[in-house]
């Protein structure tokens, strides 16, 4: 069996924390992920927090993020580029991560794929 | 107007340069300042990346930025340049004496830096060299995105 993956939801404003505390009201569990802010931070200490996140080292870690042209989205590139066991997503929604937090047994390349289109999957006209 | 913004902010191209200033001026290019990035085909890509298809990205180091900017300041369309730091503005606006206004756009908190304004935090030593820069003249401003109002240098350093 695959180590267990962690999640790390990376975002503007609070966003991330409201994603999973989202999460915990319809699953009951937050699946271990984690909330980060950019609010008041530059690139270097983003890139800190995320690294804190992401403990301990070794750990597959699936980072969220919320826009893909956003300093959030940049910096968690960034850290996952120097650190192996670690994937981005952008575009998080709500759909994405409570697909992630029942399969997080999955390889990480396949989390990432997965998470992807979970995400694509949730983004739908209804009513008509 | 060709370009509408000269803006620091250490977060570079990101949502609010994007978004909020993109499209509302409806720009047609934006200018990277920044050595680094220049030196860096990855992080160009990076960069790129949220950037509308209809929106040139141009990356310069200052020397290269300084010759362009006449260029820059006569195109048809609209531009933004940025720069990550007070001294590389600073630098651009000394070898390129058509920069005349300058927008501090975010400046986050770093050991050693103090907030001035919400989305301002600068060392005493960063406060001078803005205020250095405005004595040449150059209108030195902050403000976030478009729907705020500029605070005047003043205010902040």
């Amino acid at each position: 069996m695959s180590e267990r993956l962690r999640g790390v939801v990376v975002t503007h404003a609070e966003l991330a924390a409201a994603l999973v505390g989202a999460v915990r009201a319809i699953a009951g569990d937050d699946g271990g992920l984690v909330a980060l802010s950019n609010a008041g931070t530059d690139r270097a200490a983003l890139a800190r927090l995320l690294e804190d996140a992401a403990t301990p080292a070794g750990t597959p870690v699936l980072v969220f993020t919320d826009l893909v042209g956003g300093s959030c989205t940049a910096v968690a590139a960034t850290v996952a580029r120097g650190r192996a066991g670690m994937r981005v997503v952008s575009g998080v929604n709500l759909g994405m991560l409570l697909d992630f937090v029942f399969h997080r047994e999955e390889p990480l390349d396949a989390a990432a794929a997965r998470a992807a289109a979970a995400g694509r999957d949730a983004v739908r006209e209804v009513g008509r | 107007m060709s370009v509408a913004l000269y803006r620091i902010d250490d977060r570079l191209i990101h949502g609010q340069v994007v978004v909020g200033w993109g499209q509302s001026l409806q720009v047609g290019f934006i200018v990277l300042v920044d050595e680094a990035v220049r030196a860096s085909d990855w992080e160009q890509e990076l960069y790129r990346m949220g950037v509308p298809a209809a929106v040139e990205v141009i990356f310069a180091g200052v020397a290269e930025a300084a010759a362009r900017a006449g260029a820059w300041e006569a195109d048809p369309r609209t531009g933004i340049v940025l720069t990550g730091d007070i001294a590389t503005m600073a630098a651009l606006c000394e070898a390129a004496p058509s920069v005349r206004r300058v927008n501090v756009g975010g400046l986050h908190f770093r050991p050693g830096r103090t907030e001035r304004l919400r989305f301002v935090y600068l060392t005493d030593d960063e406060a001078a060299a803005l205020r250095a820069l405005a004595a040449t003249g150059v209108a030195v401003t902050a403000q976030d995105v478009p729907t705020a109002a500029p605070v005047p240098l003043e205010a902040f350093a």
